[in-house]
């Protein structure tokens, strides 16, 4: 490689990572949004690979997303893909591995991989692409669908209570875990490259649009006339505020939280609670997962909480160099023939 | 008092107990031991599934076979010419199946009457006639163990406890056998608990030297080695051959080996075999379900290790989906099911081979595998390698069948020198220049690019591929031919197998074949039938997907075949539908291996039958 030039790294743009196949969403679909805002961030990751990059999905319609990134990519079978990806990652740990799935995929028939993955700290990016309804399969509704939802297999409205993803994936003991919306593309690529920069599971619930069978479920996030006063967008070690003028904060009383405006005469910015992403405890992240089903107050975007821990992947690479340490290199002689033995002459 | 010691070609015992009692322990320190003096040697454990069933109870005892010998043999033995019962309901459960005028050595303690009632006994068997015809030699186990260890500074439960190594002491010196071994082996067991060290060694070394001077023995009995083939030998069970089996195929292959698992009987001890060689870089994946453990597998062959799955039968109709896809992706795993008796839970600790359609056919979609067996407990090692090569040099999931009766038994097994293994060759891609994930090499096989390989990327997945460039393709005429081509893939692996082996009389009119773990068992009875004159030839399959070419020739040339399986008749049935001969189906469903007197009869009444067997 002597004659080789050192190349000067070349800058990669989304281009790059577009592979030549058709994008076969549904016009308007939120996938397309975080299908570039994915193209859009991953030429700023540093230290990593366009070849080092693997995408795996389950089934679903954001599990086609593999087909149209020009990276690895893995498309799986129904609800298996943090499975996969966590065989893909324990194989060769250098590697970053990511996942697209949905709600049903990740929550229904994946729930237990997804929870596994989660408590092993596999270093996997998760990116649930979360619509409320089964898309693929024409309208069901999803783990993650409202109670009372009326679909095709609950047209008297369901019964069922949805998973909080959020909490699901605290419950878990996920790493790193945030919120983002598919129309908004700015935050959504600011969490995607967080997630990127996590150094362990890192989980993305995405709000993200079904324009056939739940079209606006999210409207009230995203749209220009409600957004301010239902989406608070949380911000390390800032006050929790939201609001035309951010003059609504968030405060705890008790083990509640409720809404103050800060102002009024009773109350200031200084009884606003200050979002600690890094907060050890799970209870303060868990009070705000449990704040989009509360209709007196907001629903919290951005990252939930994030702690560093050793990765799954890494325990194990560790344990083996370990034990090569201590016992040696495997020797298959001295191996074969370890153990009481007898000659036949 | 002088005793006599008399040789013996061959001999049978049996060990049981409540499944508290120690058996299995007993029973393979039995065997290493024989092992070691140089024997020839099979042995069937045979346990329930509950691991501390009732204490006293038919249904808890275990029991563990062994049959060595100063000659070549196959099984653990068709009926004990001993058997040490520990209580009334191990003596009840195993009677039947004892050789007439067979020893039986009883814990007279434990005869008492709850446990002559646990087990049933309206009067106490010892004393009302009933074993008359056997040779029962009445020993008190449990109070000559107290006796041995009253200044053990143990507890009364603690010493009881020990009373499985009195009698293996005993047994011992029964057959001359010596007892250096399991005393290491005690030494090393109970390093930190020096006082039950010492209580064990005394157990045991009272059990002899109680031999020695109780005049219930007068003749003491000797098995000499036998004569094997020339090399070095070590006793081996069918999951650990099956463990070093893949660990050693991960060497030849330079690839890491990864397991992903989920505990179940009888494949667990494979999972913790492997977890023990963390320094041949083998990596164990216990996951959340089966599942997971297959998904991570195939995951883990995208990556480029040599990845596999232990299972059994419930497991693997769970891996069934992922299965599919790892053929539709043209990945490498193997997939190893212990089958066990089933259907659904079943018959957790018993054997069976009622697998092989599920393994043959058992997917959604046109989906064939390579499907391997292996056929005693040390070769699980060769199968191991052969499944490792095949699935890497064709690029598909192959699936190796194990049953819990080879699994679980052990025999001697001479170990290769690895330097006569040959290596397993691998060719991952690295050329940029006209590479497509799914153009294929002459035996259909793609290229196997790795993620982390500059300018490769591409994707892969369980939709229908388009053929080179493996583009997703719902094209009817492209789907047609990729499931043909899936299929002549798996069928190309005949080109590079051995042919099918005729064992016995070529010329007889008599066929007998056979598949898996009842090599053993045909083998024997044939010999035996031969050995009397008669006729008959045996094949046994490895390969059963595809089948060795030969294999219909040779099916044809046989007037009558007889196929003995333990299942319903599944490979009668493949045989009869690939090959169109007419089979005799010959089976036995009771989570037991055949015995060789069942086979020999079976043999013996179509060669007596009119005109030589013919029809």
């Amino acid at each position: 490689m002597a004659d080789k030039v050192e190349a000067k790294e070349v800058k990669l743009t989304a281009k790059d990572f577009a592979s030549d196949q058709d994008v076969r969403w549904c016009p308007g679909c939120g996938d397309y949004s975080v299908l570039a805002q994915v193209q859009r961030s991953f030429p700023d990751l540093v230290g990593i690979k366009k070849e080092d990059i693997v995408w795996v999905s389950g089934i679903g319609c954001s599990s086609r997303f593999p087909y149209y990134m020009n990276t690895y990519g893995f498309h799986g079978i129904h609800g298996r893909a943090a499975a996969i990806a966590t065989g893909v990652k324990l194989a060769n740990p250098k590697l970053s591995v990511w996942v697209a799935t949905g709600d049903g995929d990740l929550l229904s028939i994946g729930g237990n991989h997804f929870i596994h993955a989660c408590r092993k700290n596999v270093d996997l990016k998760i990116l649930l692409f979360n619509n409320r309804i089964y898309g693929l399969t024409k309208g069901q509704y999803s783990p993650t669908s409202e109670q009372g939802k009326i679909t095709k297999t609950t047209p008297y409205g369901s019964v069922d209570y949805p998973f909080r993803a959020i909490s699901l994936a605290l419950g878990s003991r996920a790493t790193f875990i945030a919120r983002t919306l598919d129309r908004d593309v700015k935050h959504l690529q600011a969490m995607i490259k967080r997630a990127a920069e996590h150094k362990g599971l890192a989980f993305v619930e995405i709000y993200q649009n079904c324009v056939i069978y739940n079209d606006g479920a999210f409207d009230i996030y995203t749209n220009k006339e409600t957004k301010d006063d239902h989406t608070l967008y949380l911000q390390h070690a800032k006050p929790m505020l939201f609001g035309k003028n951010k003059e609504k904060g968030i405060k705890l009383d008790g083990t509640k939280l409720k809404v103050i405006n800060i102002n009024e005469s009773d109350n200031s910015i200084n009884d606003v609670l200050v979002h600690d992403e890094f907060d050890e405890s799970p209870l303060y992240a868990t009070l705000l997962a449990f704040m989009a089903e509360n209709s007196d107050l907001p629903t919290p975007v951005g990252v939930f909480r994030q702690v560093f821990r050793l990765t799954y992947d890494e325990g194990v690479e560790n344990q083996i160099a370990h034990i090569k340490a201590k016992k040696g290199e495997g020797d298959l002689e001295k191996f074969l023939f370890s153990a009481n033995t007898w000659e036949v002459n | 008092m002088e005793k006599t010691t008399l040789d013996l070609n061959s001999v049978t015992v049996r060990f049981a107990g409540d499944s508290g009692d120690g058996m299995q322990l007993t029973g393979s320190q039995f065997t290493n031991t024989t092992a070691l003096v140089g024997n020839d040697l099979s042995t069937l454990p045979d346990f329930p599934a509950e691991i501390r069933a009732p204490a006293g109870t038919t249904y808890g005892v275990s029991g563990f076979q062994l049959h060595f010998s100063s000659e070549d043999i196959h099984t653990p033995g068709d009926s004990p010419d001993l058997l040490v019962a520990m209580n009334p309901a191990a003596l009840k459960v195993n009677l039947h199946d004892l050789k007439p005028g067979a020893t039986i050595i009883v814990n007279t303690n434990s005869f008492d009457a709850k446990n002559l009632r646990l087990a049933e006994y309206n009067t106490n068997p010892l004393e009302d006639g009933s074993l008359q015809g056997f040779n029962v030699v009445h020993v008190p186990l449990t109070q000559l163990t107290s006796i041995a260890l009253e200044n053990s500074g143990l507890s009364a439960k603690e010493i009881a406890r020990s009373k499985n190594f009195f009698a293996l002491g005993m047994m011992y010196w029964l057959y001359s056998r010596p007892i250096e071994l399991t005393l290491k082996w005690v030494e090393a067991k109970f390093k930190d608990h020096p006082q039950l060290a010492a209580a064990n060694e005394k157990a045991l070394k009272s059990g002899y030297y109680f031999g020695e001077n109780t005049e219930l023995f007068t003749t003491r009995y000797q098995v000499k080695p036998a004569k094997l083939q020339k090399g070095i030998y070590r006793n081996i069970s069918g999951n650990e051959a099956l463990a070093l089996g893949f660990i050693t195929a991960s060497v030849k292959s330079g690839l890491p080996l990864f397991l992903g698992s989920y505990p179940i009987t009888p494949a667990s001890d494979i999972l913790h075999e492997l977890s023990k060689h963390k320094n041949f870089g083998v990596i164990t994946f216990q996951a959340e379900d089966e599942i997971a453990a297959v998904s991570a597998a195939i995951g883990a062959a995208f990556s480029g290790a040599l990845a596999i799955t232990t299972t059994s039968g419930p497991g693997l109709a769970l891996k069934t989906e992922a299965i599919g896809l790892a053929v539709m992706t043209e990945l490498p795993i193997v997939i190893i099911d212990v089958q066990r008796g089933g259907p659904s839970t079943g018959l957790p600790t018993k054997t069976e081979q009622s697998d092989l359609m599920q393994a043959m056919y058992g997917r959604n979609g046109e989906a064939p595998i390579a499907v391997i067996a292996a056929s005693s407990p040390a070769d699980c090692f060769e199968v191991a390698l052969e499944a490792s090569r095949i699935a890497i040099k064709y690029m598909l999931p192959v699936m190796f069948l194990s049953d819990g009766y080879i699994a679980n038994g052990s025999e001697p097994w001479k170990i290769p020198e690895p330097d006569d293994i040959p290596k397993i060759e691998v060719n991952f891609r690295y050329a940029e220049e006209d590479f497509q994930p799914y153009k294929r090499n002459e035996n259909l096989v793609r290229p196997w690019a790795l993620p982390g390989t500059p300018g490769l990327m591409h994707r892969i997945g369980g939709l229908e591929k388009a053929n080179i460039t493996g583009n997703v393709s719902y094209d009817p005429e492209n789907h047609e031919f990729m499931v043909r081509l899936r299929a002549q893939k798996v069928k190309n692996i005949e080109n590079d197998i051995p042919p099918l082996k005729i064992i016995g009389d070529e010329d007889a009119d008599l066929l007998v074949v056979g598949w898996g773990g009842t090599y053993g068992a045909i083998t024997e009875a044939l010999e035996n039938v031969r050995r009397t004159g008669k006729k008959a030839a045996q094949v046994h399959f490895r390969y059963l997907n595809p089948f060795p070419k030969n294999t219909g020739q040779i099916l044809k040339k046989y007037k009558r075949i007889l196929c003995p399986e333990l299942n319903m008749g599944q490979l009668s049935k493949i045989l009869t539908s690939e090959f169109n001969v007419v089979i005799e189906s010959f089976t036995k469903i009771q989570g037991l291996p055949f015995k060789t007197s069942e086979l020999m009869e079976r043999i013996e009444k179509i060669l007596g039958e009119k005109n030589n067997g013919r029809k």
